[in-house]
């Protein structure tokens, strides 16, 4: 009964680029295709028995396992089955002081005075002891974000041991960074990450910042402690002098007790646009340096003669990966008018093979949404989206009873000023709107108050360049999308925040240039 | 009674003819003291034609939208002891945003080569013009309104330096317009299959509010900076010398830079920064001098949109004075933003 499933790249295989107007026209009607959900696949789950997630988590503060002040505690559960994975300390305004004092007294007795070519060993070696553990870490960063375990395994770990090996690179060579200008660090940092990349955020920050010679206090997300714990865990094996980094955790209360704290003298945050601008007012009138990572809305544009196939793949991981929780995500899909109904067709064809589910499963490609708020958040905007006239469509997979789940989703028929088209939906839904002229893309792409990154898909090379340098965003992927990499800056411009992250131009953040 | 009567009659006579006297030695008297006072203190060949100080706005030179206007000394001593500056509203920033904003895409998009030529044409103007700014900077200081009295007497000397550092710190920023991707972008050697790299690019349109002293080397090290990496420039010139600001800008308008690219205002900074730090198409701030509560509220009203503001204080602002103080990236790179492009390689 079942026929083989034919995929519409398959039919057209080995002609690509070779097909008329017409027979283009009419790629997009031909019958629907009958994908994965017609058969069960084995489940293919990673093993969770080699390593144990704590009980309970106490703060990390001076080297030391401390117990909160406040004796209050929160649970970390897992977005995919709602189970408890552990308890986890909140730390107060005394907490926060504490962790400030051990970071201060570490950066002028210790690191401060330590030679550079030491700290870049000692940042090799968390590098070392990060690829020996990996698994473990990409276990539990699925487990306690929901993320999948081909995401967290393949890229997560991957880039944030990356990131520590190249920033341990740098700490002896700052003098070259900065040609004819002498540099000198900052002081303490307090860095506040979000819960979409935990671990590797928390890589992004601590690397650079004690890279160049800081002290760290870091605030992982309340949603997603658990592998910054264990990273605290294991700069105490690579016995990093104590207090170097400190780690507390807790909500947003605990995070504005660390930037208004006094004695901080860099504020590092990566986050919602929101927030970042509320940190942007608290440090105002002092000398604290600021560099902020905010939301996005990038603009994902596909035009006629683009590698259609491969731009489907890049339109795919732009908007799932992750879950869609991904603050350069390439949620607005803009499509040269006379492709839109064959790439639409070819997207929800692609869509309709996607794995929603376990995030344990090796064959999942998009897990569970981060916290029932984030899922609220979603519902709430997709709903907008209706009620706005767009048209939309979901994949009809079933989705797990227990846990936050949300089918991968698109719109069409999207107007500029609806919702959907302009606030970050930090979840798997696209926006896709049309345009006719190039000059038209930069206009739609343009008009938005984020400018993180941006998507060209075309075979014209000039093309690209034209499109790239018009972008108003900090990232441009031409032909790809989502790709990070240490030597690589990345951060935003407009209302996606200031500074870069990655290469010699990240190093700036942390440093003061005499 | 008869008797009585001529007595008096020649008395009135006799006083009638002393007035007419008198006043007749009065008359002499005044014209001689006229006819001194016009052959010693000023010769008659011609009534000077007196300067009409005016914003620069758009490439034009306006007055303020608001009518107002405030009194600043004489550039010179044969000049009127005042002259009239116009005096900038919320208007005259709102409507100098737009014209920044509007140029500010084409002045990014000239070859860095050609900003680079415009820069120097600036300095070559200012050269030319460098006996009036030093004359202007001579008088420096401010009246009409109370407390706010600018510096007085900057000696002949003192003025004729400023200037020739202010049009050095012009050809300096010049060359700089082209090098700005050799020193700053990269190449990335991502893990992967991918050609990337980052280059430096404009923010956007930069509000300044410019140091009080130095006064011209002070606007001059504010603003060029800036443009040189493509940005087009606000500046509010709140106190200090608005007068030799007004003369720099005529050097600005005759220097082939493209109007709207530096747009000047004066005024007060208490009225005019906040609408500048609340206006959604200023990209950036560079504050100078002590603006207290009012530089922290520019920061607090800017982060409703992320702006990118930098306050500089006495360090920097006693640097500006040095030959080759507030020189290099330091000035220009926290106006850029950088972006980053990434490709993939294989056949």
């Amino acid at each position: 009964m079942l026929t083989k499933p034919q995929t519409t790249s398959q039919r057209i295989d080995g002609r690509m680029g070779k097909l008329s107007k017409i027979e283009k026209k009419r790629e997009h009607e031909k019958p629907a295709i009958v994908f994965g959900n017609q058969w069960d696949y084995a489940p293919a789950p990673e093993a969770t028995d080699f390593f144990k997630i704590g009980k309970r988590y106490e703060l990390f503060i001076g080297g030391k396992w401390q117990k909160p002040r406040s004796k209050s505690y929160f649970t970390t559960i897992s977005p995919s089955s709602e189970a408890v994975l552990a308890e986890i300390a909140e730390a107060d305004d005394s907490d926060v002081d504490a962790a400030v004092m051990a970071a201060r007294h570490a950066y002028d007795r210790y690191w401060s005075r330590l030679l550079p070519s030491d700290r870049s060993k000692y940042l090799f070696r968390i590098a070392r002891a990060l690829q020996e553990k990996a698994r473990q870490f990409a276990v539990v960063e699925s487990m306690d974000g929901g993320k999948p375990i081909k995401e967290s395994r393949d890229v997560d770990l991957p880039l944030a041991i990356a990131h520590f090996f190249y920033h341990a690179g740098w700490a002896d060579k700052l003098d070259l960074a900065f040609q004819g200008r002498a540099v000198r660090p900052l002081g303490v940092a307090a860095q506040i990450i979000p819960w979409n990349f935990p671990l590797l955020m928390a890589a992004w920050k601590i690397a650079p910042a004690l890279a160049c010679g800081n002290t760290v206090v870091l605030k992982p997300a309340e949603t997603t402690p658990l592998t910054a714990l264990m990273l605290a865990e294991l700069i105490e094996e690579c016995d990093l002098p104590p207090g170097v980094v400190n780690i507390v955790t807790g909500a947003g209360k605990t995070g504005a007790a660390l930037v208004n704290h006094p004695d901080v003298n860099k504020v590092a945050f990566t986050g919602s646009t929101e927030v970042g601008k509320r940190i942007q007012r608290a440090v105002a009138g002092t000398s604290k340096r600021l560099t902020l990572e905010l939301g996005g809305k990038a603009a994902n544009i596909v035009f006629a003669d683009a590698p259609l196939d491969q731009a489907v793949e890049g339109i795919i991981g732009g908007i799932f990966f992750n879950q869609g929780h991904v603050c350069c995500a390439g949620s607005r899909l803009l499509v040269e008018e006379s492709i839109a109904p064959l790439l639409l067709r070819k997207l929800r064809d692609r869509m309709a093979t996607l794995r929603v589910g376990d995030p344990l499963d090796k064959n999942t490609d998009v897990g569970a949404i981060n916290s029932q708020m984030q899922l609220d958040k979603i519902r709430e905007l997709v709903a907008a989206g209706e009620r706005e006239g767009a048209e939309r469509f979901s994949v009809s997979c079933p989705l797990p009873k227990k846990g936050f789940w949300f089918p991968p989703t698109v719109f069409t028929n999207v107007s500029l000023s609806s919702r959907i088209a302009r606030e970050e939906i930090f979840g798997p839904v696209l926006s896709t709107l049309t345009f006719r002229t190039p000059d038209e893309a930069i206009e739609k792409a343009n008009n938005s108050v984020y400018g993180l990154s941006a998507g060209v898909w075309t075979d014209k090379g000039s093309k690209i360049f034209h499109m790239a340098s018009k972008l108003r965003a900090g990232v441009v992927w031409a032909n790809t999308f989502n790709k990070f990499d240490p030597t690589s800056p990345f951060g935003g411009y407009k209302e996606s925040g200031f500074g870069r992250e990655g290469g010699r131009q990240g190093l700036s953040a942390y440093v003061e240039v005499v | 009674m008869a008797r009585s009567k001529v007595v008096k009659k020649v008395a009135k006579q006799a006083e009638a003819k002393l007035k007419q006297a008198d006043a007749a030695f009065v008359r002499v008297k005044v014209a001689a003291e006229v006819e001194q006072s016009l052959s010693t203190s000023r010769t008659i060949e011609r009534v000077t034609v007196n300067k009409a100080y005016k914003m620069y706005i758009g490439g034009a030179f306006v007055r303020s939208e608001s009518g107002r206007s405030f009194r600043v000394k004489g550039p010179k001593s044969t000049d009127p002891e005042v002259v009239n500056m116009p005096r900038g509203s919320r208007k005259d920033i709102r409507d100098a945003v737009l014209v920044a904003k509007n140029a500010q895409a084409s002045w990014a998009a000239r070859t860095p080569f050609n900003r680079g030529q415009i820069l120097y044409r600036l300095a070559e103007m200012m050269e030319s013009r460098r006996s009036e700014l030093a004359m202007s900077l001579g008088r420096e200081g401010r009246e009409g309104r109370e407390g706010r009295e600018g510096r007085e007497g900057q000696g002949a000397a003192d003025a004729a330096r400023e200037v020739q550092v202010a049009i050095d710190r012009c050809v300096y920023y010049s060359g700089m317009c082209d090098k700005l991707s050799a020193l700053l972008a990269s190449h990335n050697p991502v893990s992967g299959p991918h050609f990337g790299f980052t280059l430096p690019e404009s923010l956007g349109v930069v509000g300044i509010v410019s140091p009080t002293s130095p006064s011209l080397l002070g606007l001059v090290s504010a603003v060029v900076p800036v443009i040189t990496g493509g940005n087009t420039v606000v500046a509010i010139v709140a106190s200090g010398d608005p007068r030799t600001a007004a003369i720099w800008t005529e050097c600005l308008a005759t220097s082939d830079l493209p109007g709207g690219v530096v747009n000047v205002i004066y005024g007060q900074a208490d009225e005019l920064l906040p609408h500048m730090a609340k206006h959604r198409e200023v990209s950036g701030l560079s504050l100078w001098g002590d603006l207290g509560a009012l530089g922290v509220q520019a920061e607090i009203d800017g982060a409703d949109s992320v702006k990118r503001v930098r306050r500089y204080g006495d360090a920097d602002r006693s640097l500006i004075a040095t030959e080759d103080g507030a020189r290099g990236l330091g000035y220009v790179e926290p106006f850029l933003e950088f972006k980053t492009v990434w490709h993939p390689m294989g056949m």
